[in-house]
């Protein structure tokens, strides 16, 4: 390096150091940290052996963690296709100036800033057997409440729903900018071009969105595949594991059973498989050539 | 029979007005321009025609049939926008393609027409790329291309030649009087640019203040312009206007004073013209012959000097204020402050009733 970028990396020092010091301390560290205890076999309480591989092959043929690894791809294939065809719907239906609209973006955006807590809260108050707002109106309709919590196919699927409704207002708003950049005279050559409605939508809303849609099912897909909150408050994995994900399975791994080695092991697979999964998004996404 | 014909057209946006009771007919194959200033409604008169914007009052026809309730697709009219508006995702030839496919052209048809359409406009080996691969040229030749293969009965060109540079511009002028001639069409181009509306159209609409002010061939506008606004609108510099006093006399022609006293015998007849009010005079730059001081009509003080080359513009004042513009050889001495005659051609000027509309001197017989 020569002199006069020594000396500009000296001045620069001052403004990088506190953000690089906090970055490795809280994100480098614990990351390389994390791998390393992943090999060993470990405690809170200062308890740490070497285990070599030990965790990973434990894992490869633990029962629970494949059927957590169920849910977690379950919930994914659940919640990215519905929330990304919902999103652009209500982004198309509420990309127009006017005071209705801009009320309603607020009203649809306002789940998100909610915490996962009070989401699940009001879940809780609509799903639940007695009394719920579902339940009343089952019994209004005489029919018996279902418990949907309690049954292991329902209890997914209850999370997964409150996912969606939590997870609406990013994604709108991605598709309400993409839908913005689009300039105005293409429709209205396309409207010249005796395009109809769904032509339009098809052949060139759609193929310009093709960036948002891509970076929302990234990024959706990133999110769900890390799905814990909901679960654990809302149905605590339950019933019999038929709604728990891995980050739940990593959770009670490290903090009721206090097996951090093992819990570790795990956090290492889901982001390994994050990691791929994104990708392979990525490069779906981006090298498909329009027909 | 006419092609497009606008009755009493009448948008307004919210309080604003844009358009107030325009109404034109144009005949089939006739080239419009439509040139105004910045706001006009230039645009949202093209947009009326097109169907992109709806009208508030009045009928647009187009071959004898009523199109303004129509959807934009439905009306036989093509468009070339000022930005092209290619779609970014298509290729050249999707682009071209995809209204015929809309309305259910043949393939083979679709096929033949886009092919055609781009050996004319010599963007065949750009077919297969998308409209971001393209120079700004080729984009807008694209955008042509698009028109042409729907065979529409009237194009609609807004402003198509202002996103290109001085020598593609010429270039694609000559280009679009070719298509002219090879397709059977009505054209309307808008534009700003008199020169283009000038070489290019067969008349000129002037478009002011929410209604057309006048429609003629280029060079009646130019020589007879209907009101003072048009006569100062068109024709660069400025036409120069003054307030002049009608003299008592007996022959047909009018003879009118200048606030500074100065007296021009124009050609323009005189009925009509004494009693109505307060008259003005009309009179070009190139009417306007600078020259000695003493020797011309009036004498006046020189504020500006433009040398132009072939010849030299002359920004005076008269002794009573009034500003005038006259033309000088391009090898003139005068300069900032100098004293200089002003020789007032009395046969080209122009009068100007007190409604601002136009009189216009007849041929001399004498
Ligand atoms: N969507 C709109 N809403 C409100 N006012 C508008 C709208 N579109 C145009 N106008 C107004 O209508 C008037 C005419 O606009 P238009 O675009 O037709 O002008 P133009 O003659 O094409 O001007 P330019 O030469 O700058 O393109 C302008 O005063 C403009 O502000
Ligand atoms: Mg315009």
């Amino acid at each position: 390096m020569n002199a006069l970028g020594r000396r500009s990396l000296l001045q620069a020092a001052p403004f990088i150091g506190p953000f690089l010091l906090l970055y490795v301390g809280l994100l480098i560290y614990p990351l390389i940290d994390g791998l390393a205890l992943s090999f060993h076999r470990a405690d809170p309480f200062g308890g740490r052996a070497f285990a070599g591989l030990e965790n990973y092959a434990r894992l490869a043929s633990d029962p629970v963690f494949g059927q957590a690894l169920g849910n977690t791809f379950k919930y994914a294939v659940l919640v990215v296709p519905v929330l990304t065809a919902i999103t652009l719907a209500l982004a198309l239906a509420l990309n127009k100036p006017g005071r209705t609209a801009s009320v309603f973006r607020g009203l649809f955006f306002s789940s998100s800033v909610l915490s996962v807590t009070i989401i699940t809260l009001i879940w809780r108050f609509v799903l639940t057997p007695d009394a719920g707002l579902l339940a009343e109106a089952w019994e209004a309709g005489g029919r018996e409440p279902v418990p949907f919590l309690s049954q292991p196919d329902l209890a997914l699927l209850a999370v997964a729903v409150a996912t969606i409704w939590w997870s609406i207002g990013l994604p709108m708003m991605l598709f309400l900018a993409g839908l913005q950049q689009i300039p105005e005279d293409i429709f209205e050559a396309a409207a010249l071009d005796r395009a109809n409605r769904w032509t339009t939508f098809r052949r060139i809303t759609l193929p310009s969105l093709r960036r948002t849609v891509v970076l929302v099912v990234m990024l959706q897909t990133a999110a769900q595949l890390q799905l814990f909150g909901q679960a654990q408050l809302l149905t605590a994995g339950g019933p019999g594991g038929a709604s728990r994900p891995v980050v739940l399975f990593i959770y009670e791994t490290a903090f009721t059973r206090w097996e951090l080695g093992y819990a570790s092991a795990i956090a290492q697979v889901l982001f390994v498989l994050i990691l791929a999964v994104t990708l392979l998004q990525f490069r779906a996404g981006t090298s498909r050539r329009e027909p | 029979m006419a092609s497009l014909e606008l009755i009493e057209v009448r948008k307004a946006y919210g309080a604003a007005t844009v358009l107030d009771g325009v109404s034109l007919s144009m005949e089939t194959r006739e080239f419009l321009a439509f040139l105004g200033p910045s706001g006009s409604g230039k645009s949202t008169l093209l947009r009326v025609i097109a169907g992109l914007e709806t009208a508030d009052g009045g009928e647009v026809r187009l071959g004898g049939r009523r199109i303004d309730q129509l959807p934009p697709g439905d009306r036989g009219v093509a468009m070339v926008f000022q930005h092209y508006a290619l779609y970014p995702h298509m290729s050249v030839r999707d682009n071209m393609a995809f209204g015929l496919r809309n309305a259910g052209v043949a393939k083979g048809e679709i096929g033949r027409r886009v092919l055609e359409a781009a050996r004319v406009l010599e963007i065949e080996p750009e077919l297969d790329r998308k409209p971001a691969q393209l120079s700004g040229g080729q984009r807008q030749r694209v955008a042509i291309g698009r028109a042409i293969v729907k065979q529409p009965q009237l194009f609609l060109l807004d402003e198509p030649l202002s996103n290109l540079d001085a020598a593609l511009r010429m270039r694609t002028r000559v280009q679009l009087a070719e298509l002219r001639n090879r397709v059977d069409a009505a054209f309307i181009m808008v534009t700003h640019d008199q020169a283009e509306a000038m070489t290019l159209a067969d008349r000129v609409a002037v478009i002011h203040d929410r209604r057309i002010q006048q429609v003629g061939p280029p060079m009646e506008i130019y020589a007879r312009p209907a009101n003072v606004w048009v006569a100062r609108f068109v024709g660069s510099p400025a036409m120069n206007v003054a307030p002049v006093e009608l003299l008592d006399g007996e022959s047909g022609r009018a003879s009118v004073r200048l606030g500074d006293g100065s007296q021009v015998d124009t050609r323009v007849p005189r009925a009509g013209l004494a009693g109505a009010g307060p008259l003005q005079i009309g009179l070009r730059a190139e009417s306007v012959r600078v020259t000695g001081a003493g020797a011309g009509t009036t004498d006046a003080r020189v504020e500006l000097v433009e040398r132009l080359g072939d010849r030299t513009l002359v920004y005076a004042r008269l002794s009573d204020g009034q500003a005038l513009t006259g033309e000088d050889r391009g090898a003139s001495r005068v300069q900032a402050g100098d004293i200089v005659g002003l020789h007032m051609e009395g046969a080209a000027a122009h009068l100007f009733a007190p409604d601002g509309s136009g009189r216009h001197p007849v041929e001399s017989t004498a």
